[in-house]
């Protein structure tokens, strides 16, 4: 039962990085690839009736994985308290970003909302994808089952590491470049004209990048945690994540100049996803490394009583497919090009 | 107390009570705005539809604020509480993962296209948005009371061999009969803050002379929704959740009343200050024998003191408790006497010219956020000194890694954040009543006419 929460929480993680990710990855471009007001508005109009549904994933996430896994929950948010409450502020910040720069017709407000806007997104994007790194990496977890990690010590991996070192910084960019060539794609496939044209030029940019940071973070990835690779090895499964990692990277290269947005967007929605079912795959089950091993935190001794599992199981299965249903509507009442000339933004 | 826990509940109970100031109305509007469209469908008014407009521009603004000063919410069980996250996630993680899936997919789904697509969608369509929106907050608050009432009244759970809870029963757990009174008497509160603040708007147009079509709409919904929430506030809700005290938190109603000596017959103090010392209200100004009927419904019935219980299980706050409860009780009365008046004008047909009354009605606007926040404080003061009620004391609960200076540094932060979200959500909301209710009248969807002007 607790294996079969792992991956629910793991999906859930996953479909929260592939939908926001791709507002958070416009919000990194937007200063870049939308130079007019009027552009502006149209990436605006693009994420601006989803993103707040997006965002709810991070939600239904952190609160099903405290459902689940409440000792997780509870070494991890107090552990990681800094960097959660900066990325607390961050989200507040990006928030209002999209929503209060339209109210105000001037150059001043507009201009001050978007560089919020995009700095945050930017800011949120490098966070995420340090989280990542501090959790595949390990924490100085003790006997007791929590930990406190500093912002950053000396950048190098002791015993006691901070939030930022090399490897987590090298996955947070990592993070970065992804999502920005995910809302490349995005922007791409909801806009057009100068503004489609200059997203599609920009994920061209990212993809050399994207590629290099996959195999060096990948090689950094097994020099740091060799045993990584055990679940690999046991489970011939896993070859299929390297597999669609590579395949969409490749499917990216090749869609996007072609002009077939659609292909190109969905790629970086399989490689997001491959990358961290690749992440959860090599984990499992532990869900929180300790830096000594001892001090592991498992799915065994981190999961809610078995029968609060149980029922958990049949109303989110209700609650899911509802939400699912959901979001399928609201993207079909949104699909196709951005028009501007109606409602807010 | 030692300062890490001081800090922390600071933490919790600043975060809490800003955040708070947002749904409330979100709550509130979100019903009403559901009955201003229904009367637009069925009498095929447009003025009825340009009204749910502009409610539901300031019902934007205001959402965004809830949403972004609520995320930090649901973090806060794990950053600053992590020890009590550990002992009761096995069971809070129920609802407190339900609000997410059932509530927030909802609302937020449906207010993109409450908000942006009335062009893409049939009037029915988006007349069930807004049901939706209104479902979806009001679910999400019943699933935030059910878990603050098993911290005030833990049902439905076993302790496990590692000593935390698990939950035993999910029926008994999400049906605690406290949740039910507490969920009643909260949303008729929200309620409250939603009609009050559409009617405070209308007064605000009718002394003015501007928009008074409209204004008239705003003041007749916001009085009869007042004054019918403001009753319902009282009786039955208000009485049943009292009741409901008396039985499972005896000591808290004690401290809430000021009642340091349990008696047969016991007065109900109006007005007085407590005094922790000498155990005693000073200057009282009582009812005799009230609190017995109140409580028991006999005049002579015993009502047991604070010297009943052991001292440790007192309130730790008894002052602010007693003024947060009688501060609520006192907005409460003035909201009854000040809707049942307006109401009578309206039937007599003088409310629109009565500026007097007009006055106080657009004064009224900030009373109801001071009572549902005095209200809180009244339940959160009164269940202390636990975090869970009779199962684990504060000073347990809350994260031992995380230092006093640490979280004085975020509690800081917030603050100051949430300022400047204030002052924002104020300038922003003034600009609205401002524009006014036909801002944007020439299109549909024309939410944001300034943009669009261009």
């Amino acid at each position: 039962m607790a294996s079969l929460w792992f991956w629910i929480v793991a999906a859930m993680i996953a479909t929260y990085v592939v939908l926001d990710g791709f507002d958070l990855g416009a919000g990194a471009i937007y200063l870049i690839a939308a130079k007019t007001d009027d552009e502006r508005r149209r990436v605006l109009r693009a994420i601006g009736p989803v993103w707040d549904g997006n965002e709810v994933w991070l939600l239904a996430a952190g609160g099903t994985l405290y459902f689940a896994f409440p000792q997780l929950y509870a070494s991890s948010f107090s552990g990681f308290y800094l960097p959660l409450t900066i990325v607390l502020w961050l989200l507040i910040l990006r928030g209002i970003g999209i929503e209060f720069r339209a109210h105000i017709e001037s150059r001043v407000w507009q201009d001050f909302f978007d560089v919020i806007f995009s700095i945050s997104s930017i800011l949120l994007a490098v966070f995420f994808g340090a989280a990542l790194g501090n959790v595949v990496r390990g924490v100085p977890l003790d006997a007791t089952g929590y930990f406190f990690e500093p912002l950053w010590t000396n950048f190098k991996l002791g015993a006691q590491t901070g939030i930022l070192d090399w490897y987590t910084i090298l996955i947070g960019v990592m993070g970065l470049v992804t999502l920005a060539a995910h809302g490349s794609y995005y922007v791409a496939l909801k806009t057009d004209e100068d503004l489609g044209r200059r997203a599609r030029g920009f994920a061209l940019l990212c993809w050399p990048v994207q590629f290099f940071l996959t195999f060096s973070g990948l090689v950094a990835t097994y020099f740091i945690r060799p045993d990584i690779m055990a679940n690999y090895e046991r489970h011939k499964i896993g070859i299929l994540v390297p597999i669609a990692v590579v395949a969409s990277l490749a499917v990216m290269l090749w869609a996007n100049p072609k002009g077939k947005e659609k292909l190109a967007f969905v790629a970086s929605c399989l490689y997001i996803t491959g990358m961290l079912v690749g992440a959860a795959f090599a984990l499992y089950p532990v869900v929180l490394p300790a830096r000594d091993h001892r001090y592991n935190l498992t799915i065994y001794n981190t999961a809610a009583g078995s029968h609060g599992l149980s029922v958990g199981l049949v109303w989110w299965t209700f609650a899911a497919v509802l939400a699912v249903g959901y979001f399928v509507f609201v993207y079909r009442k949104f699909r196709g090009k951005v028009q501007l000339g109606e409602g807010h933004y | 107390m030692d300062s890490a826990l001081l800090v922390h509940r600071l933490h919790f109970a600043f975060t809490a009570t800003f955040h708070y100031l947002f749904p409330q109305l979100t709550m509130g509007l979100a019903l009403l705005i559901v009955v201003l469209k229904t009367i637009g469908l069925r009498r095929n008014d447009p003025v009825y539809h340009e009204a749910a407009r502009f409610w539901g521009r300031i019902f934007g603004v205001n959402f965004v604020l809830g949403v972004v000063t609520g995320i930090p919410m649901e973090f806060q069980f794990g950053t600053n509480w992590s020890i009590f996250s550990r002992f009761a996630g096995g069971v809070i993680g129920q609802t407190l993962a339900m609000e997410g899936m059932f509530a927030f997919f909802l609302e937020s789904a449906f207010l993109g296209l409450f908000l942006y697509g009335e062009k893409r969608l049939s009037p029915k369509a988006h007349w069930l948005s807004a049901v939706a929106v209104f479902v979806g907050s009001w679910l999400s608050g019943y699933f935030i009371i059910a878990t603050d009432a098993f911290m005030q009244h833990p049902v439905g759970y076993f302790t496990a061999s590692d000593g935390s809870l698990q939950l035993a029963s999910f029926w008994d757990f999400v049906l605690n009969p406290w949740a039910g009174w507490q969920y009643v008497h909260n949303m008729s509160g929200a309620a409250v803050t939603g009609a009050f603040i559409m009617t405070s708007v209308g007064a605000f147009y009718l002394l003015s002379g501007k928009w008074t079509a409209h204004a008239r709409i705003f003041v007749k919904t916001g009085v009869i929704a007042g004054c019918l929430f403001s009753v319902l506030q009282i009786f039955p809700t208000g009485d049943g959740q009292g009741k409901m005290v008396a039985d499972l938190q005896p000591v808290t109603l004690a401290a809430m009343e000021g009642l340091f000596q349990g008696q047969p017959g016991a007065p109900l103090v109006i007005i007085g200050q407590p005094n922790e010392q000498q155990g005693k209200i000073d200057n009282p100004i009582e009812v005799p024998k009230m609190l017995s009927m109140l409580t028991y419904k006999r005049w002579n019935a015993n009502v047991r003191g604070l010297d009943a219980f052991p001292k440790q299980d007192w309130p730790d706050n008894i002052s602010l408790l007693y003024y947060s409860y009688h501060i609520m009780v006192g907005l409460g009365t003035f909201f009854v006497a000040v809707m049942a008046v307006a109401l009578l004008l309206l039937w007599r047909g003088r409310l629109f010219n009565a500026r007097w009354m007009l006055w106080i009605l657009m004064l009224a606007a900030p009373f109801p956020y001071i009572a549902n926040t005095a209200g809180w404080m009244t339940a959160e003061l009164g269940r202390q000194p636990w975090l869970v009620y009779g199962l684990m004391r504060t000073e347990n609960g809350y994260s031992k890694v995380v230092s006093a200076g640490n979280g004085m540094f975020t509690l800081l932060g917030f603050m100051g954040i949430y300022m400047v979200l204030g002052i924002l959500g104020l300038f922003l909301i003034r600009r609205e009543i401002e524009a006014g209710p036909l801002a944007g009248h020439e299109s549909v969807s024309n939410l944001h006419p300034v943009t669009e002007a261009r």
